[in-house]
């Protein structure tokens, strides 16, 4: 019976996909560990096949008593302990590299949901358990839950990122291999957890730029955004341009805020998020708590996430421009005129499956 | 040895030991017997091994196909209550609560634990808990996972969480008090000569296991406590909801579970220790390092919690210190794989069942131990956490570590506790079964998660069901390995040879007194006079 598994085992593709800028260097360092480690156990059984064998038991001759060796013991305690020093040093750097996005990443947020992810677009166009991206382009996932832990992992990127109800969390990658990966929730979430699943298309840039202009229909992300805006009757208080009972939303988009207990915080997403969800955790000075309806289960994340995208789209300048790197972007970049951009650059596309 | 055995003297059939001192349920159900304690033990968990082994073959069966063969929710109980039930109901009280318990008290030379009452108390703590942990699994079980992550163990799970959390939250108050029995008894019993450099290896382990038990399971109580508050009055602790943090659900949770996979191994180590020495007739190498390097491990296993979390979001500082800290808990168990091997060398190696075990044991607790690497390392952790990578890691521990030790320990010790011996070629044909076996289920998950393959998944894409099948078959074969000892050693107990007091010609005090033991294990109370495993030329012990 196992000897029929065999061929099946060869068959199956044991070496795992490469997708990403990241998947190489991180699978340098889990070969120098799983080299590291397939000597040690060599060596460790090797010793014990031989010290079995050499010294099996036999009759007339006696087992030597030896107490042990403290340079032994120091040699086996250091050296081991060195080189995990280097597994430990170079997998930080990796990871401490892998904070931060690029300043030009393209964003893309993600919600995570019983029993599905849906992505939206900058552009507007949704999708559920399906992620298009150009191959080349750093990506910036902004992602929230609906309701438990969930966790974003693209086994072919080496990312994993979890995704937990009350907070953004992000993650980012750049694709550099057009194709059809693999997308899991890997963090335990009931029921349908292994239907949590979908794909992420790798695409070139030019077969990107096709499928983006194909979608859309109901705005750009902003202007659903905008429509929540009157929808919910926000205008009414945060007016666009003189002061209301509520701040004046334009052009605060991560600049700080002074609240009115002397702290001043960054107006970024989590903070936006906060202030629409919960509006009296931060009161800015100058304004009372307690005027605004809290809006945590009135809005789902994908409603406040359009609704950043709508302040977002009320401030002149982007994050990239404000902190130096990069060029300017517009505040709402049209994902088809970027794709096209990166098009310019790259030769003709081929074929990718939808 | 089976020749050693039927040369040991017979005992004669008059001769009262423990077991046959008295007779009658109430005899067992009330006794204060630290060796009956653990024999009561030895039948709790094992039937709970059972349960929970029986749990693992069912899901390993849904695994056959892709699309799964029962339903999602199916599924995810059995795995949850598997995990329960392997951590909490046998792996923590595993080695502890049934050989150690047997041992400690002889070990250091004394007639009982120094509360024998409470070590009845934890058994009765423990059954306690087992039944309500059962009752859930009667009523629908549970599917949360071992782990009872919030908020979805707190707000969103329909199954029997609270059953199940508290079964577990009553079974820690037995590990607790175990824990500490073991803690005073070696401090306030030990025999005149008894100095702690001449402790047996076995001793110190548990000693340090001890220390973690009473340090860390209040903390899992206090945290499975909230979890019902929450739960029941909705309380805002975890569910951000209605105010809470989840992740600080994972921190406590964490900061008893790590250090409880050292008090799932250390024993262990423990037993390894006892075995090698014996069978290669040498002082284990490097005592103090082996036995200093059990309390390094009690210490450093409270402060690497946080690699549970790489990829939560977790200050990125914070997860580079719990990384290196993770790297730095390597050492001294590095330390001891080298001094088992290194024990052998120059010595006179026999390949008795319990030598089997241990060398099963050191290989497979290598390649475990090893592997950790992969997940104490920051980058390949993001990579491999949540797969299968991490579900084969710590199955080497555990199931290729401290169940091989458990076996090894047993049938070293079986004779001891039942004064017979277990029929040689059966026994030495189980461990090679169960080696086979387990190395056919686990690795190919270690390669499952390589390629991606998350965990707790019921049904999985097409391309994995190969490593799947395998891993199915290795379960089913080692299956097998562990139904034939339970059969062989039910069968020794009525049919097996005598056993002498000491038919390995081991040294250390629990072999100088008649097997089975009488229940103040001494006649008088020993005086030690020398170190451990003070191993002379065999024949001079044998006699």
């Amino acid at each position: 019976m196992l000897a029929s598994l065999l061929p099946i085992v060869a068959a199956a593709s044991l070496i795992a996909d490469q997708a990403s800028e990241q998947a190489g260097p991180v699978d340098a360092l889990f070969w120098f560990i799983t080299g590291v480690s397939a000597i040690m156990t060599v060596v460790i059984f090797a010793s014990i096949c031989f010290f079995a064998y050499k010294y099996r038991r036999r009759t007339a001759v006696h087992a030597t008593q030896i107490e042990g060796s403290n340079k032994l013991e120091l040699t086996w305690s250091i050296l081991p302990f060195l080189v995990m020093l280097v597994m430990f040093g170079w997998g930080a750097d990796l990871f401490y590299k892998a904070q931060n996005p690029p300043t030009n990443a393209m964003e893309v947020f993600v919600t995570g949901k019983q029993w599905m992810w849906k992505v939206q677009y900058p552009d507007g166009s949704r999708e559920i358990d399906a992620l298009h991206v150009p191959v080349g382009t750093p990506v910036k996932l902004t992602m929230a839950s609906e309701d438990v832990i969930h966790s974003f992992s693209v086994p072919a990127f080496r990312i994993r990122h979890d995704v937990i109800p009350g907070h953004y969390d992000s993650v980012w990658f750049t694709p550099n291999k057009p194709g059809k990966y693999h997308l899991f929730c890997t963090e335990y979430c009931g029921n349908q957890h292994a239907g949590m699943t979908g794909w992420v298309y790798v695409m070139e840039p030019r077969e990107y730029a096709n499928w983006a202009s194909g979608g859309g229909g109901q705005g750009t992300l902003a202007e659903q955004g905008q429509a929540l805006f009157q929808q919910f009757g926000c205008a009414t208080c945060h007016l666009l341009d003189q002061q209301g009972r509520c701040p004046i939303l334009r052009g605060i988009y991560n600049k700080p805020v002074q609240l009115d207990d002397g702290r001043t915080v960054i107006a970024d997403d989590a903070y936006l998020r906060e202030s629409i969800l919960d509006p009296n955790a931060k009161i800015v000075a100058g304004f009372q708590p307690d005027v605004m309806p809290h809006f945590k289960g009135q809005v789902t994340e994908e409603n406040v996430i359009q609704l950043i995208a709508y302040i977002k789209s009320l401030s002149p300048s982007t994050p990239a421009s404000q902190q130096g790197g990069g060029q300017p972007t517009p505040p709402t970049p049209s994902r088809a005129a970027r794709a096209a951009s990166q098009a310019n650059a790259a030769k003709p596309g081929q074929a990718v499956p939808r | 040895m089976a020749t050693l055995t039927h040369g040991a003297p017979e005992i004669a059939a008059s001769e009262v030991n423990y077991l046959n001192v008295e007779h009658g349920w109430k005899s067992w159900l009330f006794t204060t017997d630290h060796k009956r304690i653990a024999v009561l033990y030895i039948v709790s968990i094992t039937l709970m091994f059972f349960v929970g082994g029986f749990m693992a073959v069912l899901f390993r069966i849904n695994l056959l196909e892709p699309e799964g063969i029962f339903a999602a929710e199916t599924y995810n109980r059995l795995f949850s209550m598997h995990g329960i039930i392997m951590v909490f109901f046998f792996l923590v009280p595993s080695i502890p609560a049934t050989l150690a318990n047997f041992l400690i008290p002889i070990m250091v030379g004394a007639k009982d634990l120094a509360f024998p009452r409470i070590n009845l108390l934890s058994w009765y703590l423990y059954v306690i808990g087992a039944f309500l942990t059962m009752y859930a699994v009667i009523r629908g079980g549970v599917d949360t996972g071992w782990t009872f992550y919030t908020p979805y163990s707190s707000t969103y799970s329909n199954s029997y969480v609270l059953a199940a959390a508290f079964g577990v939250f009553v079974a820690g108050f037995s590990s607790i008090l175990t824990g500490l029995n073991f803690i005073v008894t070696v401090h306030k019993m030990r025999a005149p000569g008894m100095s702690w450099s001449r402790l047996p290896l076995f001793v110190w382990s548990n000693y340090a296991t001890g220390l973690i038990q009473v340090l860390g399971t209040p903390v899992l109580a206090i945290t499975l406590l909230l979890l019902a508050f929450e739960r029941i009055a909705h309380v805002g602790i975890f569910d951000p909801n209605i105010g809470g943090d989840p992740i600080l659900f994972q921190h406590l949770f964490w900061f008893y579970s790590h250090p409880a996979v050292y008090i799932m191994i250390l024993p262990g180590m423990g037993v390894i220790s006892e075995i090698v020495s014996c069978f290669s007739r040498k002082r284990v190498f490097g005592y103090n390092f082996v036995a200093f390097s059990s309390m390094a491990i009690a210490v450093l296993s409270f402060v690497v919690w946080g690699h549970h979390l790489f990829v939560t979001g977790q200050s990125v500082y914070t997860a580079i210190a719990f990384s290196f800290l993770s790297m730095v808990v390597a050492v001294p168990s590095a330390i001891k794989v080298f001094n088992w091997t290194a024990t052998m060398y120059k010595g006179s190696v026999s390949f008795d069942t319990p030598m089997l075990y241990a060398f099963g044991f050191i290989g497979l607790f290598t390649i475990g131990g090893l592997t950790g690497l992969h997940l104490a390392s920051l980058s390949t952790d993001v990579a491999m956490h949540g797969t299968y990578f991490v579900v084969a890691h710590f199955h080497y521990v555990m199931v290729g570590g401290m169940v091989m030790a458990f076996m090894g320990g047993l049938h070293f010790w079986w004779p001891k506790i039942t004064g017979r011996m277990y029929p040689e070629a059966w026994s030495k044909f189980a461990a090679l079964i169960v080696f086979i076996g387990f190395n056919l289920t686990f690795f190919p998950q270690f390669i499952l998660g390589y390629l991606g393959m998350p965990r707790r998944y019921h049904a999985y894409p097409p391309e994995f069901q190969a490593l799947n099948v395998l891993s199915t078959a290795g379960a089913s074969i080692l299956g097998i390995g562990y139904v034939i000892p339970m059969i062989y050693l039910i069968w020794s107990l009525k049919n097996g040879p005598k056993a002498g007091p000491n038919p390995w010609g081991a040294a250390g005090l629990e072999w100088q007194i008649p097997s089975p033991p009488t229940t103040f294990n001494f006649d008088e109370t020993p005086i030690v006079t020398e170190e451990a495993y003070n191993y002379g030329p065999l024949e001079e012990v044998i006699g």
